[in-house]
């Protein structure tokens, strides 16, 4: 990584001059701050290599890989099905979101479709997991930027998905949820009950964490008009997910592309209109009350029937490439398989929306403070997991 | 007994031990406030992880102890056997004399501080400037921390802490003056003061808190002093100078073990400080609730068992812990200790009371008992360390509370709030004291 030739290379960043060492140590006026990769705000091992004149950022640079576990390598020596728990690892926050992308994206190259009993239960369970990702989200943003206590708020109300997860599969964050070709596990005794008194439980408190945060002054002043981004910019970018549409771009795969089950529900996409943190807070508080009406509608309407589609025992798909995305918590999460016909993918690629929201990061700190730049690294909500694969 | 003990006892007057000349008594007077204080930051220490846990729906510490009561100490031993890192970057002196500065200037304010009419080290007649000089002297520990430290965060924190320390000092110090203003707004003529002891006794001549006082100017003063406080003392909303998820720790990044715990007791000293100050210039610092509406006997002797009462409180508290505690054989040792502690503390609000139901013979005139007059000199001076503590807790909570709830502010907020916002308010407010002032002389 030191390799870099380019403008936006470190040595670029740093103003020394090996040539003339003297001129850099008297040039003094900028400060070069490695943040990270151990840092409390970095949300995990993200280094970010900062010049600043004073307080004010002049530029960054993101250096990842710290996590890198070479996944896509390793899906090309796995089975199919083998390869499936390894992608909860990616987004570790939103493990099923993941499942489901990949599980997915094998059964269009299968050419099978997972029964609608299935499909239901996987959307519930995403979307629980889209909750207890925004959650995680909330409480790491808001402790990023000084408050404290919405941390523990959420994480007590996040114990209850996992609660739900762990009585479905056994996992809590890991879940492996979901098999090619449907659902492993019917669903336990008591399933929906459990649901809907989450969905009752839930409800106020959200207007709780609101409580703390939507109109508090200090919050205000630290999120509006904090790391605006165009939506030209976004797309530009390739960013998606809740920043996308904080920026005014109503985008979303569930309604564009709808996959699962999620063209049978009555949803909003909720957008911003600004750009800037405290709309893509708002945007993410709505979505989680979006998440508990879809919720809501899966539970009521939960079909009998098989769980399982119809799969062969040893997944040997045809040869062929398929992109299949879907929407993470974070953005649009794709998976790319190609196939030679035999029972391992012969490449996989995934296109992971931390990864790409990251880049936005520089466009976004430009010019601001350092204060600024932890609020915008939360307010990204990047998983490194995710992003190092 | 030597001359120099009995000297000060005797002078009946109602004198500080500096006022009257009494070294010795004065040395023990610092002794006395020294410890105190260190025990009040110690217990100031479980009490904040204690109301912040509960804020925060989590137990804090419940394992050192029963509910978590020996944890500062264990903290304390921990912090000693550290290992003392200096960075070899470091400038070593300035890096070792960094904490001291900020321990000093946290501790020396306390010889001016009133708990009492002569419950103080020394009753200075410039108390209230001495105060502030030597509080905003706390800051140079900061800075020179994070200049000495060689390192990047240390270098930002202590910067931010000076940039901060200077637009709040003016609108505090504005606010303060105009406390001041109101000493010499009386009927009687005499005039303003700036002794600590002082202003209290204006206080009580003029029958109002400062709070009160032409309502509503020295309740904004009040109030900009309030948040100025707290910004002086670096604690949340204000902590940019040790943000920790900006700077990793701000200023004291490099330090650890003993000279890091050092920086965390001058914090604390600090804390208590300020709100002593608030206490003293505004809250009518050791007086009771209606010192002059409510000062027959009997409103005496009631207003003289709170402190007693309040400690029977803590003790019926702590008692209800120990029969609420996990009956398992486990647990025995915490519910003896538990016990035990609640029994000190009832004890103690038995001594208490016994002495005010004792003083109050003093009052009633049966002076047959030699202890009665010692009993109710030493009622009072409980009394108002009593009431002058309990102000200063009320802020301490103030706080915490303050920490659960907020955000930090961003450096360049906090000086806008600073300089557009509260020097211009507090310079206003004392712009119309001293025009609405004019009508006393």
């Amino acid at each position: 990584m030191n390799e870099h030739k380019n403008d936006a290379s470190i040595h670029s960043l740093s103003n020394l001059d090996l040539d003339a060492p003297e001129k850099t140590y008297l040039d003094s006026n900028e400060l070069i701050i490695n943040m990270g990769p151990q840092h409390p705000a970095t949300h995990g091992v993200l280094r970010v290599i900062l010049k600043l004149d004073g307080e004010k950022v002049l530029g960054t640079e993101c250096v990842i890989g710290y996590l890198h576990r070479g996944v896509e390598k390793i899906a090309e020596n796995r089975t199919y099905t083998m390869f499936n728990p390894y992608v909860d690892r990616m987004d570790y926050v939103a493990a099923v979101s993941n499942g489901l992308g990949y599980c997915e994206a094998v059964e269009k190259l299968l050419n099978v479709e997972a029964p609608p009993r299935a499909k239901y239960i996987r959307v519930i369970l995403t979307e629980l997991n889209r909750i207890a990702s925004h959650q995680l989200w909330l409480g790491t943003h808001a402790l990023d930027i000084g408050a404290m206590t919405p941390l523990f708020y959420t994480f007590r109300d996040r114990e209850e998905i996992l609660k739900i997860f762990e009585k479905y599969c056994g996992a809590r964050l890991t879940t492996h949820a979901f098999r090619i070709g449907g659902c492993q596990y019917e669903t336990y005794a008591g399933f929906e009950k459990d649901i809907k008194n989450f969905l009752t439980f839930f409800a106020p408190k959200i207007d709780e964490y609101e409580a703390l945060l939507t109109t508090n002054r200090i919050w205000l002043e630290r999120t509006k008009n904090v790391g605006v981004i165009s939506g030209a910019d976004c797309i530009a970018l390739g960013v998606t997910g809740p920043v996308l549409r904080a920026s005014g771009v109503k985008w979303d795969v569930r309604k564009a592309q709808p996959y699962a089950a999620y063209s049978e529900f009555d949803f909003e996409i909720p957008t911003g209109e600004n750009g800037d943190t405290y709309d893509r807070y708002m945007v993410r508080m709505i979505e989680m009350r979006q998440s508990m009406r879809i919720i809501e509608q899966a539970v009521n309407g939960l079909p009998e029937g098989p769980i399982m589609g119809k799969v062969p025992k040893v997944i040997k798909p045809p040869v062929g490439e398929i992109y299949h995305s879907i929407e993470a918590p974070k953005g649009e999460l794709g998976y790319f398989i190609v196939s030679d016909g035999s029972t391992q993918p012969y490449r996989l690629r995934v296109r992971p929306p931390s990864f790409v929201n990251l880049q936005a990061l520089d466009v976004m700190v430009r010019g601001l403070l350092v204060a600024d730049v932890v609020a915008v690294i939360g307010t990204l909500d990047i998983v490194l997991g995710e992003v190092d694969r | 007994m030597p001359n120099f003990i009995m000297s000060y006892l005797d002078s009946r007057a109602a004198l500080t031990p500096g006022s009257a000349g009494s070294q010795f008594w004065a040395l023990i007077y610092v002794l006395i406030i020294f410890a105190g204080v260190s025990v009040a930051v110690i217990c100031m220490n479980w009490l904040e992880r204690k109301a912040l846990a509960h804020f925060q729906v989590r137990l804090g510490p419940m394992r050192v102890g029963p509910h978590g009561l020996l944890q500062p100490i264990a903290d304390a031993i921990k912090l000693m056997l550290k290992e003392d890192i200096i960075p070899a970057e470091a400038d070593q002196f300035v890096f070792w004399v960094a904490p001291l500065i900020g321990l000093l200037a946290a501790f020396t304010v306390y010889t001016v501080i009133p708990f009492g009419p002569s419950q103080a080290v020394s009753d200075m007649n410039i108390g209230i400037l001495f105060m502030l000089g030597v509080s905003s002297l706390g800051v140079l520990g900061i800075v020179v921390a994070g200049w000495a430290s060689n390192s990047h965060y240390p270098l930002i924190g202590a910067l931010r802490s000076s940039a901060q320390m200077v637009s709040y000092e003016v609108a505090m110090g504005l606010a303060v003056v105009s406390a001041i203003l109101m000493t010499s707004l009386n009927t009687n003529g005499t005039d303003g003061t700036l002794s600590m002891i002082g202003i209290v006794q204006a206080q009580q001549q003029q029958h109002i808190w400062f709070i009160f006082k032409l309502f509503p100017l020295g309740f904004i003063a009040f109030a900009i002093f309030a948040i100025a406080m707290v910004a002086e003392t670096n604690r949340a909303p204000f902590d940019l100078a040790e943000a920790e998820s900006e700077l990793t720790a701000g200023f004291h990044t490099e330090y650890s073990g003993l000279r890091w715990s050092l920086f965390m007791l001058a914090e604390y000293a600090a804390m208590i400080a300020v709100s002593s100050i608030a206490v003293t210039l505004w809250l009518g610092g050791w007086m009771r609730p209606f010192p002059n509406l409510l000062h027959a006997p009997a409103w005496e002797f009631i207003f003289s068992l709170f402190p007693g009462l309040t400690f029977a409180g803590l003790a019926a508290i702590a008692f209800i812990g120990t029969a609420r505690m996990s009956s398992h054989s486990f647990f025995k040792i915490q519910r003896i200790g538990l016990a035990v502690f609640a029994a000190l503390l009832g004890f103690i609000a038995l001594l208490l009371l016994v002495i005010a139901v004792v003083g109050r013979s003093a009052d009633a005139g049966v002076a047959a008992q030699v202890a009665a007059p010692f009993a109710a000199r030493f009622r009072d001076g409980i009394d108002h360390v009593y009431w002058f503590v309990l102000k200063v807790a009320v802020f301490m909570y103030m706080f915490i509370w303050y920490r659960a709830t907020w955000p930090r502010y961003r450096f360049d907020q906090l000086m806008k709030i600073g300089w557009k916002v509260m020097l211009p308010i507090s310079l206003g407010v004392l712009i119309l004291t001293a025009i609405v002032g004019m009508k006393f002389s």
